[in-house]
């Protein structure tokens, strides 16, 4: 817990990158997100915290409308990116989403080769000119996924070839590749060695510098290492949200206490 | 979760050795073998079965490939011609010439017996006939000397393949004793031979009292252009289908309505598609009888629902991850589709497209109401476009019309047909396994 004060000295910017207002997400008949406003720093890393199941990656899936593809999820309220609706009727969520990037909870590369897996966000929209612009920007992206080490080598086996946790860096580099505004990250970390988690914290931490980071993790360790701010969700409720060191050392609400000593969840 | 640790752990019940196998253990163990031993027979008797069914179909049909000739040398000037032109009988006329170069031929070779123009007739059918038509269409010929080789009568043939014997032959307008003698004798003489029967896989279908000069060829000739029609037709619509309707459309009442027809139109007897072209393609807008064309459209609405269902069914085998992750660099839909989802479902694409056509390919009923009748198909088409659109009849039509012929040297050739139909079919998945194989990708 030593860190968590180098952190707060860290938040430099108060730019809100993205608001969300009297959020609500119903799963068919289930209420899974229930009112929730949340204001998302520039510059920032968010930290999600909540036990199982309580709508912490429903939540993250709104903020870039991956829960678009899911028929039966319907979202109310508004979510602001630099104060634009995202949900408004001209939005088209492929823009979105090139801008709000996104890991997934469970390592999902394409089933190509490394070099590809990365190569494909930047090939789609256009950010290499010719072949050399784009392998720097594929070990550029592998480098700051912590995992050119390992795939140097090769780059033309299939990701999905790779260990889980490689994989799962695989994916953060390609999430990388494409240069989001935003990047979320649902638990990138779950699959991870301790090695490899303080080289993703690293880059996160390196992220900051230029995006708005927001993690879901299951570790109270993790979040208060890497988040300048954190968000308490319990059964689809904003139970608390505030500076991460005042969460973890002074939480407000009893439910949030209860959670981070380990007594829900 | 805290609450487990406080449950007393069962004493006793894992006490006894590891060795000593318990009363629940062993029971468990016999029904897994009973099981195993279920599954075991059940293959065998598939096997069984296989087996039988491939050993008759090819005892029966392998005579199909095996033909008896007359094989007569033979000259025709150009004034013995005008001369059977002139008579009143003129294939009378060829058939006497026939046989005079069959005496000489048989006096060469010192081999001596009686017959008279009716034997010949019985052993050869109409060969004046076949002889004028031959030079009729090939006047060059005249005055060279040509070796005839005449497809002997279908008893004759059954004679030499064990179907007739002397024994129990009665005399009759086909055959006669007497003519058994002749065959031998022209057998010794080596002017009857046996061999392999191009013919059958060459030629096209002759008439009912001819079942020596039935080929298969051009009902497989009518069967390739079907098969162009529904591939061209029913793979694009097919697959264009499926992947609307598995990542496009919105689930909703009438997509179900869709869902659920579409699966009901698998079901559909053949023979309702059959009249339905009938009614539509031929009656209604006045299509070809009889033609490739129409047929391949039958047969593409049958098919259709074939490669939807199994299209579907490896669209949605796709993991969801692979699209989230598409979506989630920020690929549209259908970049997601194209770039990720199709290619790891073409291996299942094709696999039911091939199933499909492989179905199309025996089909049988609806191209005997559309006219594609196995007697149609008289000759070889006149060119790749005249192949869509002139009367012929496909495989299974051709078997089919064979098997119903009363000769029973057409039942023959039903079976060889049966074979040539089954080796297109054994092809056909051997390419299926081949591709599935190919493209088959981990993920
Ligand atoms: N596709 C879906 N269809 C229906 N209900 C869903 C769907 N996805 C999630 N839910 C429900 O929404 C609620 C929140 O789920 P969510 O996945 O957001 O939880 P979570 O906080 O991410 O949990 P975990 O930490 O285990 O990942 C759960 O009750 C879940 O059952
Ligand atoms: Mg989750």
């Amino acid at each position: 817990m030593n860190d968590m004060t180098r952190v707060e000295r860290a938040v430099d910017s108060q730019d809100i990158k993205i608001n969300a207002k009297n959020v609500q997400v119903f799963y068919g008949e289930t209420h899974a997100i229930k009112d929730v406003n949340v204001d998302i720093e520039d510059k920032t890393v968010t930290a999600f915290i909540g036990p199982s199941g309580c709508g912490k990656s429903t939540f993250l899936r709104c903020l870039n409308r991956m829960n678009d593809t899911i028929d039966i999820c319907k979202v109310k309220g508004d979510i602001l990116l630099d104060g634009e609706d995202i949900y408004d009727k001209r939005v088209d969520p492929v823009q979105l989403r090139a801008k709000v990037g996104m890991v997934f909870q469970k390592p999902n590369p394409f089933p190509k080769s490394i070099y590809d897996n990365v190569a494909y966000g930047p090939r789609i929209h256009g950010l290499a000119k010719n072949k050399a612009e784009l392998d720097e920007i594929v070990e550029k992206s592998l480098r700051r996924g912590a995992i050119w080490d390992e795939v140097k080598d090769r780059l033309d086996a299939p990701g999905t070839g790779l260990s889980g946790g490689q994989q799962q860096r695989l994916c953060i580099a390609r999430a990388v590749a494409t240069e989001p505004e935003v990047l979320l990250m649902d638990e990138p970390c779950s699959a991870l060695d301790p090695i490899a988690t303080a080289q993703v914290e690293e880059l996160i931490d390196e992220l900051r510098a230029r995006y708005s980071v927001v993690i879901v993790t299951h570790s109270m360790q993790q979040a208060a290492r890497v988040s300048q701010k954190t968000a308490f969700f319990h059964l689809g409720n904003l139970v608390e949200f505030g500076e991460t060191g005042q969460i973890f050392t002074n939480p407000e609400d009893p439910r949030t206490e209860s959670y981070i000593t380990g007594r829900i969840g | 979760m805290t609450d487990a640790s406080m449950q007393s752990p069962e004493t006793g019940r894992h006490a006894a050795s590891l060795t000593a196998t318990d009363a629940r253990t062993i029971k468990r163990a016999k029904a897994e073998k009973r099981f195993r031993t279920y599954g075991i027979v059940a293959i065998a008797t598939g096997l069984f079965f296989l087996v039988v069914l491939f050993a008759s179909i090819l005892s029966q049909g392998i005579p199909a490939f095996q033909r008896t000739v007359v094989s007569v040398d033979f000259t025709l000037t150009e004034q013995q011609r005008e001369e059977a032109e002139s008579t009143l009988f003129k294939t009378k006329a060829y058939s006497d010439l026939f046989i005079a170069a069959l005496n000489k031929e048989l006096t060469e070779r010192g081999v001596e017996v009686d017959f008279d123009d009716a034997a010949i007739e019985r052993l050869l059918g109409k060969v004046g006939g076949t002889i004028r038509t031959f030079y009729a269409e090939n006047p060059d010929q005249l005055g060279q000397p040509i070796e005839f080789d005449l497809a002997a009568s279908s008893r004759v043939d059954g004679y030499f393949k064990g179907r007739v014997s002397r024994d129990t032959l009665q005399d009759s307008r086909f055959l006669q004793l007497s003519d058994l003698d002749l065959v031998d004798a022209l057998k010794e003489a080596g002017i009857i031979k046996q061999g392999f029967n191009w013919p059958f896989i060459t030629g096209a279908d002759s008439g009912v009292d001819n079942p020596g000069g039935a080929g298969i060829g051009a009902s497989v000739v009518g069967s390739f252009f079907m098969m162009m029609v529904v591939l061209v037709l029913s793979l694009p619509i097919g697959v264009a289908a499926s992947i609307y309707l598995e990542e496009f459309a919105p689930q909703n009442k009438f997509t179900d309505l869709i869902e659920v027809n579409i699966s009901n139109l698998a079901a559909v007897p053949s023979i309702v598609f059959g009249i339905l072209g009938l009614a539509v393609f031929i009656q209604f807008m006045h299509l070809p009888q009889s033609a490739p064309l129409v047929g391949g459209l039958v047969l593409t609405l049958m098919t259709l629902p074939t490669i939807i269902i199994s299209t579907r069914a490896s669209l949605k085998a796709v993991p969801p991850s692979i699209r989230d992750a598409a979506l989630g660099v920020g690929a549209s839909k259908m970049q997601a589709v194209f770039h990720h989802v199709l290619p790891l479902a073409a291996p299942g694409i094709l696999t039911g497209t091939i199933i499909g056509l492989a179905q199309a390919l025996g089909e049988t009923a609806p191209l005997l109401l559309i006219g594609m009748v196995g007697f149609v198909a008289r000759g070889y088409p006149d060119g790749f476009l005249a192949g869509f659109t002139e009367p012929n009849s496909a495989m299974p039509a051709q078997i089919y019309t064979w098997a119903a012929r009363a000769d029973v040297g057409f039942y023959e050739k039903a079976w060889g047909g049966i074979i040539i139909l089954l080796m297109f079919l054994l092809t056909m998945n051997i390419i299926a396994i081949i591709l599935r194989r190919r493209f088959e990708r981990r993920w």
